[in-house]
Parts: structure tokens; C-alpha cells; sequence
């Protein structure tokens, strides 16, 4: 549990006046420098940190993007072009935005999938987890709507695309795109409107992120024996320990990162979004975002009606039903041991379940034709199955390897003997 | 749990054939495209100054007279990383040519370094009346607004070697395979034959010898012409791919350096707490 | 045994110092594009310095052309101007400059100024005022025939703009 004495005694006058009246010192103490975390955790876990770090730099460069800017559908295109040509540095730091928006979802996907193989959703941390799953769809609210900004071919249909998930809703559907567009197709004050809230919901973002540090910080971070603190010698002060081996990741995760934005900032992006956008000519394939693949394979996979459902709205409800059914995870996954390490059952299942996504994502990219159709279904079918069926009936039938006794036992190799 | 095995074996095998299935289907209609080496490929890679310009010289001599280049203004040309010409040069060049500015007396004026390349019609109805109705698009962008198809795996092999030559490919292709229209291909007047685009608006604006190069030594062949246009156009959508690239190294050789230093110091720091 | 440890912090602090300054210069090469962004881009530093032929311009009268985003009168000067200007004893003037400071030698014809008053930044008239030079109708401020200020609330002469003849009529402002 962590560990709420405190141990900050302010060292002067002025810091005692302080701390009696905005406690700034004694609570980053104790959140930042002295929490308790468990000595164990690999470098799976420095993701929530790189993550916190591409956050601001999202909002650094963001915010001096937009100084260049101009959310107007004649300018835009060329706006982003001047950046890219005259500004001082704003090729560089165009491409950090652009790229850094792929390095964002690289890193949360990583940091999702450590969640899933260490049963970090699970009690007491479900709240974590739910906030997690707001800040993903957070997310890629944000990474759809600055994709429009630059107002390219893949800009204009893709939002095209995308808005038309809302005219399936039954009855209401038409009159909500609508509202949503502010006219009739996506036109200037679509833009201008996707403008206002990519700049806004990255600060809401922010905002839940300390939610989510709040959450954390209450039962403490999970690790990778999934066995809870259980004594101070499993637990090392998060500074120096932690603050320098999250900033050593984030060094290293910025290798790869400055590899795209210096030497191949157009590889992560689509070509059709170097044409300005034109109302009258669809590109022959509209493929989103590379992150976004495997949620537009679900929507697309379902081609046939279900009852009153038709397909168009079937594909809506399968794509938001699988970001929802994160929501559910933590009652969905009924075993009492966390680490997947100790669930012999359970490992080959999440591996599957991970080259599932990986193939979903490729499909996202292919014509939905031949084979590929048939792959998408089967590959949605395993994607709720993983959750609503395998989780479920694997709580109840597995039997979990031997568990280490405690945090710095497992670090000191000594469940292997027992074992 | 046997039942969970079975299953999980069923679901591999049935991944396991689809897969190697998968890119083979893949390949759709893409017509095969003849990849160049250019000298600007790969993280090392630069302009070759001399092609930029006889690339430049084939674009205003050839394609000026249809395609605009909206995006470049006359001073680029004497950027560093570019066809670098000189300024005196480029505001020669820029004196050729008219400007519309509303601020001038009459409405026009002659064109200045800082102004944009002109495009060749005033709007785009006038652009399409005289092409029989097809635009010209503009080519400053085109080098990055096309790309050739790729069989997997080779498109992977791009995120490592940095790939952004695809564009230029693209030009390179285009230019040089027109052919007469195959025998099912039936084309209207106005019409031709490509057999890397298909029926394509354009006619086959290249021909041996249609441009004279300065100096001796540089074929004066279509495919030279294509190969020193797309390295132009490249440019024009990149034009400061080479400055990029020289931060890049900088960037990168100081990342390692500091990963190097942080590496030691969190595992000197860990040691005392093992 | 207490020299060993010594020695094994310092080289340990060196380690953190020498990290500490590698970061440092990280941090600070990332802050000048961050601030450099800032500056005026490309197109605008293109526009920056302008060619003006003043040949068109007739004795007598004058122009306003744009630079750098800025008003610039070109003015003509005919002889009696200049004489006008040249008599006037430095003892008059507020803020006392001689003439051929304010132009190119061998120019002396051609006065080219900052069209803004330097009072608040009006820009004022031609030909009139009682110097017979400008005169700003915002507070009335009254300029010479050399744009000096001789009368009124602003407190500097019109100021004159970094700029060179590169031809007997082309003139390069900035």
C-alpha cells in the first residue's frame, strides 16, 4: 500500500508558510519522489512514462503548429506546406507532430498489451484501467481530427468516412452527422469545428492522465509477478530509481522516433494526403492511419444484416463494442492470479490474441476483397472471443503455476528453487 | 483444457494458411514499376546539383507550358540542398516572367525572387478548356503524392532503409512507358496509351533529344530526361531533404551518446539497490 | 579504504555531471527551434530587402512603396529643396543632423524615409506643414524638405532606412 506518512519536514520559514497553505512540496514528495514503487517492474512498465513525455510533446509542438496554422479549407493545405518550407525549423517540427502521433500509439499499444499480459486491470486497479481505456478513445479522437487539418485527399474522405459511422444509428443518424458536420458533407466549418477540438481534448486528456496517476497512485503499481507489495524491501523510491530509468527509455524510444521525422517522415503517412482535398474525386482506397487499422478492419468486417440490424450499423456497433468491451475487462477475466507469467494457459491464448491484432491491422490496410473478407471475420470473431469466452472460461479452469511468496523473492530467483 | 488446445491449434492453422495467401492476392492490378537508383535514396542520400538543374531546365523548357509548381518561389532555386543557382541568376529568371499583383500599378508587374513560380493558367475552368477538360495537376508535390506498389515484404523493408523514393519512381515510370494502345484498349481522340498509368490525358511529353543540355557528356534521351526530371520534382517536394538529413545525423549520433550515459548512470544507481 | 570510496564518488558525480551536462545541451538544442520558429520565415525574409527603380519618379514629386510591411516614401527632390535643406544652421534643428547624412552621396536627390511620424506613427503629408516638407495631422508635427522634425510633439527625424543605390536608378531597401 502505499505509503501515506509522509516524510517531508520543511527545511525553512518561507517553506513551512507554504506548506501550510498550498501543500506543493510535501505532495510532490511524496507523488514524485518518494512513492513507493515495486523494485521488480521491467522495462515494460517505462511506457507510462514515455507516454506522459509524448503527451507534452504533442502539445508543444501542436501548440507552435498551430502559430503557422490556418483552419480554413482553401489555406489549409497550403498553411502546412509553408510550415514544412519556410518556417524556421517547422519541418522538423511538422514531422515530430506528425510521426510523434505514430510513436504516441506505438507506445500505448505497448503500454495496453503490458496491461493485458500482467492482469494490470485487475482488482484493485479496475479504475486504472477504465480511465486507460477513456484516454485510448481519447486518443484517437484526437489523432482522427488532426488528421483532417492538413486538409489532403486523405484528410477530407477519411473524415468523410469516418463521420458516415454516425448516419447508421437508427432514425437519428442522419440529423446527428449533420449537426456534427455542420452542413451536409465535410466542408470549412467541418474543419474548422475538428480544428477547435484537436487543440482542445489533448488538454482533456492531460486532465485524466492525473486521474489516472491519482488511481494509480492509491493501490500502487501493479508488476510483473502480479503479487502485491507486500514490505518495504519490495519497493524502491520512485526518484532516483524510476525517474532514471524512465528517462533512459524515453532516450532510447526517441532513437526510432528521430530515425521517422529526419530520415522518413512521409513513410508513416499516406501519400494521397500530398493532394489537396477534392470534393469530387475519392481516392481509389481510403485507409486510415496505421493505429487506427484494426478498429476500421471490425467496422468493415461485418457485411451482412443480423436480424434489424443492417451491416452498416452491425460494422458501427462490432467497432465501438470492442473498445467498450475494454470497459468490461476487469469482470470479464475471472482469474485470481494477474501475471500471465504464472498462467500456462492463458500465455499461448494472449499471444494469439496479440498476432490477431497484428493481422487485423494489416487487413485494415488491404482491399476488402477475397480471402481478406473472410480473414476480418475470423479475426473480429477471435477479438471478442479472446474476451467474452477464453478470459472467462480460463478463470475458471486453469491452474495457475506456483506464485513467489513476495516482490524481492522473485527478484532474488528464489521461487525458482521453490518451484 | 484439451478442448482449449484443439482450438487454439484449429485457429493457427487456419492463420497459418491464410497468411502466405495473403500477399499474393494482394498485388490487385499495380503494374510492376522499374525501380532507379537515385542519388538521393537512403539516410546518406543527396541531391545531385547538376540533375536539379537539367531536371529544372527539362520541367521549364517542357512541362512549365501545362503544370504549375505552386509551391516553389523563385528564391528556392538558389537555396543550398537545391539547383542553387545564383541570386543574380534567379532574379533574372524571375524578370522574365509577368506577376499578377492587384497592389501594382496595371495589375502586373514583373516577377522578384520571393515571388511563387506562376502557374501557367490563370484558374482551373481555363486550365481544363485547354487540356479537353483534364487538369494538369500541379508537380510540386507529386514526388510525394505518388508511389509505386510494393509486394509484401519488401514495403517493410522501407522503415529501415528509409525508403522516400517511391514518388520519383513513380515520374520515372510514367514518362518513359508510353506505348501504342494494346489491341482491347479502345482509345478516344485526345487519348493515349501508358502502360505503367493505363489511357492517360497527357500525350508523351518526351522525346530524344527535345532538350539541349549545356556541356557535353549527358545523354540526351528520354530516359535521362525522366530520370533528371523526377530527381527535380523530388526536390521541389523536398526541398530540404538534405539539411534534414545532416540534423538527422546530429541528432541521432547524440542520442546514442546520451542513451550511452543514462544507461550507466541508472545501472550504477540500481546496483546499490540490488 | 576511506581514499578508495572518495575516489568511487567522484568518479560516480563525474559520471552524473558529465550526463547531467550532456543533457543539458540536449535540452537547449531542442529549445532553439522550439523559439527560433518565432522568427520571421523564409517568405518573409524574402521580402525583406526590395529593389525600387526610381526612375519613373519625376523631380518634384514622390512615391509610397511598401517594405517590410512598412510605408517608405521615395521623394524626388528638386535643387531648390536641397539648398532649402542644407541652409538650415544644426543651432534650429531638435534633433540636429545635417542633410548629407540623410542621403547617398552623389543621390542627393533622392530622399527616401520611413513614412511614419515618429511622434506615434502616423504617416504624414506631403508637401506641406509649415517647412514645406511634412506634416503629420494626427498631433502636428511639422517636418523639412530632409524630413527633419522642426516643430511639434515628435521627438526624432523621419527615419531613414538601410538602403544602397546598386544602379543609377535602382535602389536596394534593406
Amino acid at each position: 500500500m502505499a505509503n501515506h506518512s509522509g516524510n517531508y519536514v520543511p527545511g525553512s520559514g518561507i517553506e513551512r508558510w507554504l506548506d501550510d497553505r498550498l501543500p506543493i512540496i510535501r505532495f510532490s514528495k511524496e507523488h514524485l519522489m518518494d512513492f513507493p514503487t515495486p523494485r521488480n517492474l521491467n522495462y515494460w512498465w517505462t511506457f507510462g512514462g514515455i507516454l506522459a513525455f509524448m503527451l507534452v510533446v504533442q502539445i508543444v509542438t501542436g501548440v507552435i503548429l498551430v502559430m503557422h496554422y490556418t483552419p480554413h479549407v482553401d489555406l489549409a493545405f497550403a498553411s502546412v506546406e509553408h510550415i514544412r518550407r519556410d518556417v524556421n525549423y517547422g519541418r522538423i517540427i511538422q514531422g515530430t507532430h506528425a510521426v510523434g502521433a505514430s510513436m504516441f500509439f506505438a507506445a500505448v499499444y505497448i503500454h495496453i498489451f503490458r496491461g493485458l499480459y500482467y492482469g494490470s486491470y485487475k482488482a484493485p486497479r479496475e479504475i486504472i484501467w477504465m480511465l486507460g481505456v477513456i484516454l485510448f478513445i481519447l486518443m484517437m479522437a484526437t489523432a482522427f481530427m488532426g488528421y483532417v487539418l492538413p486538409w489532403g485527399q486523405m484528410s477530407l474522405w477519411g473524415a468523410t468516412v469516418i463521420t458516415g459511422i454516425f448516419s447508421a444509428i437508427p432514425i437519428v443518424g442522419e440529423p446527428i452527422q449533420t449537426l456534427l458536420l455542420g452542413g451536409f458533407s465535410v466542408a470549412n466549418p467541418t474543419l474548422n469545428r475538428f480544428f477547435s477540438l484537436h487543440y482542445l481534448i489533448p488538454f482533456i486528456i492531460a486532465a485524466v492522465v492525473v486521474l489516472h496517476i491519482w488511481a494509480l497512485h492509491v493501490p500502487g503499481n501493479n508488476n510483473p509477478s502480479g503479487v502485491e507489495v507486500k514490505s518495504s524491501r519490495d519497493t524502491l523510491p520512485f526518484h532516483p530509481y524510476f525517474t532514471m530509468k524512465d528517462l533512459y527509455a524515453i532516450i532510447v524510444f526517441l532513437i526510432p522516433f528521430a530515425w521517422f521525422v529526419f530520415f522518413a517522415p512521409d513513410i508513416l503517412g499516406h501519400p494521397d494526403n500530398y493532394i489537396p482535398g477534392n470534393p469530387l474525386v475519392t481516392p481509389a482506397h481510403i485507409v486510415p492511419e496505421w493505429y487506427l487499422l484494426p478498429f476500421y478492419t471490425m467496422l468493415r468486417a461485418i457485411d451482412f444484416n443480423v436480424l434489424f440490424i443492417d451491416s452498416k450499423l452491425g460494422g458501427v456497433i462490432v467497432m465501438f463494442g470492442s473498445l467498450l468491451i475494454l470497459f468490461a475487462l476487469p469482470w470479464l477475466d475471472r482469474s485470481k492470479v494477474r501475471s500471465g507469467t504464472f498462467r500456462p494457459l492463458f500465455k499461448p491464448f494472449y499471444w494469439l490474441f496479440f498476432v490477431n491484432f497484428i493481422v487485423l491491422m494489416y487487413l485494415g490496410a488491404q482491399p476488402a476483397e477475397g480471402i481478406y473478407v473472410l480473414l476480418a471475420k475470423i479475426s473480429t470473431a477471435y477479438y471478442f472471443a479472446y474476451f467474452l469466452i477464453i478470459l472467462p472460461v480460463l478463470g475458471r479452469i486453469e491452474t495457475p503455476a506456483p506464485l513467489p511468496a513476495s516482490i524481492s523473492e522473485s527478484v532474488l530467483g528464489e521461487n525458482k528453487a521453490q518451484a | 483444457m484439451m478442448k482449449n488446445k484443439t482450438f487454439l491449434g484449429a485457429v493457427l492453422l487456419v492463420i497459418g494458411l491464410a497468411l502466405p495467401a495473403a500477399p499474393a492476392n494482394a498485388a490487385g492490378e499495380a503494374v510492376h514499376a522499374y525501380q532507379q537508383s537515385w542519388s538521393f535514396s537512403g539516410p546518406f542520400g543527396t541531391y545531385d546539383r547538376n540533375q536539379l538543374r537539367r531536371g529544372f531546365q527539362v520541367y521549364k523548357e517542357i512541362c512549365s507550358s501545362c503544370h504549375g509548381l505552386d509551391f516553389i518561389a523563385f528564391r528556392n532555386l538558389s537555396e543550398p540542398g537545391g539547383p542553387q543557382y545564383s541570386e543574380d541568376a534567379v532574379r533574372e529568371l524571375a524578370a522574365q516572367f509577368t506577376i499578377v499583383d492587384e497592389a501594382a500599378e496595371g495589375g502586373e508587374r514583373e516577377g522578384v525572387p520571393a515571388d511563387r513560380w506562376p502557374n501557367p493558367f490563370p484558374n482551373e475552368q481555363i486550365a481544363r478548356d485547354a487540356n479537353g477538360g483534364a487538369l494538369p495537376p500541379d508537380l510540386s508535390l507529386m514526388a510525394k503524392a505518388r508511389t509505386i506498389h510494393q509486394e509484401f515484404p519488401w514495403w517493410v523493408f522501407n522503415y529501415f532503409t528509409a525508403y522516400q523514393e517511391g514518388g520519383a519512381d513513380y515520374i520515372y515510370n510514367l514518362l518513359t512507358r508510353y506505348h501504342e494502345a494494346p489491341a482491347h484498349v479502345e482509345l478516344q481522340p485526345g487519348q493515349y496509351y501508358n502502360e505503367f498509368y493505363g489511357v492517360i490525358a497527357m500525350g508523351p511529353p518526351l522525346a530524344d533529344g527535345i532538350v539541349s543540355y549545356e556541356g557535353e557528356g549527358t545523354p540526351e534521351t528520354v530516359h535521362q530526361y525522366a530520370l533528371d526530371l523526377a530527381a527535380f520534382l523530388q526536390w521541389t517536394a523536398d526541398p530540404h531533404m538534405v539539411s534534414r538529413k545532416q540534423m538527422g545525423f546530429r541528432v541521432i549520433l547524440f542520442l546514442i551518446v546520451l542513451a550511452g550515459l543514462m544507461y550507466m548512470v541508472k545501472r550504477r544507481l540500481w546496483r546499490d539497490a540490488h | 579504504m576511506a581514499t578508495a570510496s572518495e575516489t568511487k564518488a567522484t568518479r560516480r558525480d563525474f559520471l552524473y555531471v558529465a550526463t547531467g551536462a550532456v543533457g543539458a545541451v540536449g535540452v537547449a538544442g531542442v529549445a532553439w527551434p522550439l523559439i527560433d520558429q518565432l522568427n520571421p520565415d523564409a517568405s518573409v525574409l524574402a521580402l525583406a530587402s526590395i529593389r525600387f527603380d526610381v526612375a519613373p519618379v519625376a523631380e518634384g514629386s514622390s512615391v509610397t512603396i511598401m517594405w517590410r510591411g512598412l510605408p517608405v516614401f521615395v521623394r524626388h527632390r528638386t535643387p531648390a529643396e536641397i539648398e532649402a535643406a542644407r541652409a538650415v544652421p544644426m543651432a534650429e534643428l531638435k534633433d540636429p543632423e545635417p542633410d548629407e547624412n540623410r542621403v547617398v552621396e552623389g543621390h542627393d536627390e533622392w530622399l527616401i524615409m520611413i513614412a511614419n511620424c515618429t511622434h506615434l506613427g502616423c504617416v504624414p503629408v506631403g508637401e506641406a506643414g509649415d517647412f514645406d516638407g511634412w506634416f503629420c495631422p494626427c498631433h502636428g508635427s511639422h517636418y523639412d524638405t530632409s524630413g527633419r522634425i522642426r516643430r511639434g510633439p515628435a521627438p526624432a527625424n523621419l527615419v531613414v532606412p538601410p538602403y544602397e543605390f546598386i544602379s543609377d536608378t535602382v535602389v536596394q531597401i534593406g
